[in-house]
């Protein structure tokens, strides 16, 4: 009886995010495929398959993989060392380098992309190198953006691994070199793994850099969607990349999900080694990466300082105005102000559903539906934010739903964008409460809601504050969807700065420089503030 | 001397959790250094085989200074409380790790891992992955593994502290054995007293980063140089001043030492003991009946019955002394 009543409790607390994720995703991507699958109201399956026959598509897929395999094997490459120094050696200012390195990651995808082309173009500091435009600069991109996914899971796995094991090697006579070969890498692979594949992600459906960097030379499935859709109107084809993307993608998300192992609890909490004069090598290499990290954004800061050959403030001013020849249609401070504003609604509606569907998830027990249920909220990861963004405006413009000219339409695409997200950063920490401290408080007398005001929110509420930090600034950030939905005269600041980078005129640039830079600052203080609070870790990070 | 240590400290933070430590161990011998939690055992372990550097002192290995040398070219082997055994390898590739590391041939590896197992009593073990091992059986692998290429010496931090009691007795034995048919040279820490009994040959006391107390174990126990060393070995009383006069009298007229500590048997119930006192309590264990006596002239001392004997409290009853269950203490209690 009391088992039965839970059952029905559970169902009807499920509801309401998976009607959210019904209504604001699965239907809006249906309508995109869908239209892309039967144009004129025939179903034609053949044409979506011609559409991946095309060399065009053979080249976006082939660019797709291979810059998403360069990016992945980059972010190794400097995130590994990086991980060992930051999180395995003690010296002063450790924590400052910890929290710099997780800057690029929330930075939006567009304001790296600016920072990117400012630092390569021809009068940039790094011009000589003619690297504009070029496939490297944006492989160089994508690893600055994961660096940090590196640095983070990783650096987690190595901060838990008992260093006794390594010393009993070498204790048993195997060299430093050895050491890591034999020992620790084969205990961090899970780390290495999981990270590779988050990175790998990340990389594929990677859209603002690609936007912003790859011109008219480079596109990988994300931009082409988005090109096919609003340049060409090819909405065939572009539902056939969606499809396709969504299948791999969900299959990475699984092969993750597989290997993702969290990392073992802390031992007793040693103290770790000062480094000696043998961390050299690694301690360079990690100086380097953080050079690579912040060179980007100086030169960024830098642009925006100077308008010609003159430094001030001149561009920070002009955020007040619409720019040279009226290139925006509102001044830069008022979409900064909707970018708040919508933000705040967006993190407000993903921290809601995502914390039911974490509670949801962690419950002990549930077998295969709790673990679909989970699987069903990773989906917003494996669909192209701008598949989503398309969607929302093909079905969400009339009966039964007209959200067109509602002003909750981009949050609730947000919130869709950071839902998977909040989820991963809540429903590891209700899931590390040891049920018996549950079952003792029940045995104490404490009713289910005592139970979860006693027990489960004094161990959640800082990954709770975490998630909200965290869907606030991926909702700041977000450029995919809301290129689509965002109205001209309503726009947020990335769709401002995206606009500004692509007029002409050097006011514009300086004035996408200076946005870039409110945007980046704005988001890392927020997430600094929640690194502050954090109790694990954030997210898939 | 196999291995000497000489004016050894260890600093962290400044602190000395390793004090001034001098120690000397013949080949084929098993040293056990016992010591409360704390005490900077495990750091003075970690010391010798050269994962921490000394603040000053030497560490010498058949005379030759090691200060120069790293862990991975000591040709020791160091084997922890929980056994850190490779998870992502199994029994077998745990206990040829170090083997592979010296390039052994295949053939080679394969017997000498059999050799070890059965010498560990774990043979046939070969494809088992640790985490699917008892207690137990971790610790003998790792055991195996810490033997496979005949350490110069051997280092155990607290070897079977994770078992349990009767485990721990089973395996301490088996421990001592082992060490002895492989001939090799251990230091074993500990802050298990029987654990050291069972399984070493000279013993070290220490107590916050400083020995106190060096020597064979026989020794070690009979003589225990002051009262805290005495109560950390297992003596149930120690008595200075008054009493301890009162007591010397008793035993030794002739002597002048100022303290000395009592075994729990050291008063037994006995009908012709010289002896009298009231029994303040009584308590039967599995195997005798645990007693706290006020014995005239002396006042409350702990003793002991057979457990055939039926004590009550409040009884008179007359007990005997032991003198060989005493140790008279050369320094203060
Ligand atoms: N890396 C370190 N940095 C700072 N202090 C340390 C470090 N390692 C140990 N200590 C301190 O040194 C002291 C001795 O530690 P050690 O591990 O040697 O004790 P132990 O005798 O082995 O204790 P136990 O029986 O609990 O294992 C402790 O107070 C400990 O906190
Ligand atoms: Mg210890």
């Amino acid at each position: 009886m009391a088992r039965h009543r839970h059952a029905v409790a559970t169902a009807l607390l499920a509801a309401l995010p998976l009607a959210a994720l019904a209504l604001f995703f699965v239907y809006p991507v249906a309508g995109m495929v869908g239209r892309g699958f039967v144009p004129d109201g025939r179903f034609e399956p053949g044409a979506v398959l011609e559409v991946l026959a095309r060399p065009r598509v053979h080249r976006v897929l082939w660019f797709t993989l291979w810059s998403a395999a360069a990016g992945t094997l980059l972010s190794l490459v400097l995130g590994l060392p990086t991980a060992y120094a930051l999180h395995r050696l003690r010296f002063p200012g450790r924590d400052l380098l910890r929290a710099v390195v997780v800057v690029p990651f929330v930075l939006p995808t567009v304001v790296v992309g600016v920072a990117f082309r400012q630092l390569i173009a021809p009068s940039g500091p790094l011009g000589g190198l003619g690297l504009d435009g070029s496939a490297v600069a944006i492989v160089a991109a994508l690893a600055f953006f994961n660096v940090s996914v590196v640095v983070r899971t990783v650096g987690t796995f190595w901060e838990s691994m008992d260093p006794r094991r390594e010393e009993a090697a070498a204790a048993l006579g195997a060299t430093p070199w050895q050491v890591l070969r034999t020992v620790t890498l084969p205990a961090l692979r899970p780390g290495i793994v999981s990270a590779a594949s988050v990175v790998f992600l990340f990389c594929s459906t990677a859209f603002g850099v690609v936007l912003t960097m790859g011109g008219l030379r480079y596109a990988n499935v994300e931009t082409e969607i988005y090109l096919l859709t609003t340049q060409e109107l090819d909405l065939t084809a572009a539902a056939a990349l969606s499809v396709l993307q969504l299948l791999v993608v969900t299959g990475l998300l699984v092969l993750a999900a597989r290997v993702r192992r969290s990392p073992p609890a802390a031992r007793t909490a040693r103290l770790l080694p000062r480094p000696r004069w043998t961390h050299a090598p690694v301690l360079l290499w990690t100086a380097l990466t953080l050079v690579l990290l912040l060179a980007p954004l100086a030169s960024l800061v830098a642009a925006s300082l100077r308008r010609g050959e003159d430094w001030g403030l001149e561009n920070y001013r002009a955020l007040a105005t619409t720019g040279a020849d009226n290139a925006l249609l509102v001044p830069v401070t008022e979409a900064l102000v909707t970018s708040l504003e919508v933000a705040l609604v967006a993190a407000s509606l993903a921290l809601l559903l995502g914390t039911v569907v974490a509670y949801l998830v962690s419950r002990p027990g549930g077998g295969r539906p709790r673990q679909l249920l989970d699987g069903v909220f990773m989906l917003p990861l494996g669909v192209s934010a701008v598949t989503v963004g398309f969607g929302f405006l093909v079905t969400l413009d009339r009966p039964p739903l007209d959200l067109r000219s509602s002003s909750l339409l981009v949050p609730v695409a947000q919130a869709m964008v950071a839902l998977p997200l909040v989820v991963r950063t809540v429903a590891p920490v209700l899931r590390s409460v040891d049920d018996r401290q549950r079952q003792a408080a029940a045995s104490l007398g404490a009713g289910p809601l005592r139970v979860l005001a006693t027990v489960d929110v004094p161990a959640a509420w800082r990954a709770l504050l975490a998630a909200a930090g965290f869907g606030f600034a991926v909702s700041l950030g977000e450029f995919g969807a809301t290129s689509f939905l965002a109205r001209d005269d309503d726009p947020t600041l990335p769709v401002v700065i995206y606009r500004l980078i692509g007029r002409p005129g050097a006011e514009n640039f300086g004035m996408a420089m200076a946005a870039s830079v409110v945007l980046a600052a704005t988001t890392t203080a927020v997430m600094l503030a929640v690194q502050r609070l954090r109790g694990g870790s954030v997210g898939v990070l | 001397m196999a291995l000497r240590v000489e004016g050894l400290s260890v600093r962290f933070e400044g602190t000395a959790v390793v004090d001034d430590v001098d120690l000397g161990l013949a080949a084929g011998s098993v040293l056990a250094v016992l010591g409360p939690s704390g005490c900077g055992k495990s750091t003075l372990l970690r010391t010798i085989a050269g994962l921490e550097r000394p603040a000053a002192g030497r560490v010498l290995l058949e005379g030759r200074d090691l200060a120069r040398v790293p862990t991975h070219r000591r040709g020791f082997a160091l084997m922890f409380q929980d056994g850190q055994l490779f998870e992502h390898l199994d029994v077998a590739g745990n206990v040829g790790y170090p083997l592979r590391l010296r390039r052994r041939g295949r053939q080679e590896r394969r017997r000498r891992v059999a050799e070890l197992l059965d010498l560990v009593g774990l043979g046939g073990y070969d494809a088992r992955l640790p985490t699917t091992l008892s207690g137990g059986e971790r610790q003998r692998v790792a055991l195996a593994r810490a033997l496979a290429v005949e350490p110069r010496l051997l280092l155990l931090d607290e070897p079977l502290s994770a078992l349990d009691r009767g485990l721990r007795e089973r395996l301490a034995a088996d421990l001592h054995d082992i060490l002895r048919a492989a001939g090799v040279t251990a230091v074993l820490v500990t802050h298990d007293q029987e654990e050291a009994f069972a399984v070493a040959d000279t013993m070290a006391v220490m107590r916050e980063g400083r020995l106190v107390q060096q020597g064979s174990l026989a020794d070690v126990w009979a003589h225990p140089v002051d009262g805290w060393t005495a109560r950390f070995l297992g003596y149930a009383e120690v008595l200075d001043g008054d009493r301890a006069r009162t007591f010397r009298r008793l035993v030794a007229p002739d002597a002048s030492w100022e303290a000395v500590a009592l075994r729990r048997s050291a008063l037994r119930l006995d009908p012709r003991g010289s002896l009298e006192a009231t029994v303040e309590e009584a308590r039967l264990t599995p195997e005798l009946v645990r007693l706290r006596l006020d014995v005239d002239g002396l006042g409350v001392l702990p003793g002991v019955a057979s457990p055939a004997a039926v004590v009550r409290a409040g009884e008179r009853v007359r007990v005997s002394l032991d003198p060989a269950r005493t140790a008279p203490l050369p320094g203060p209690a």
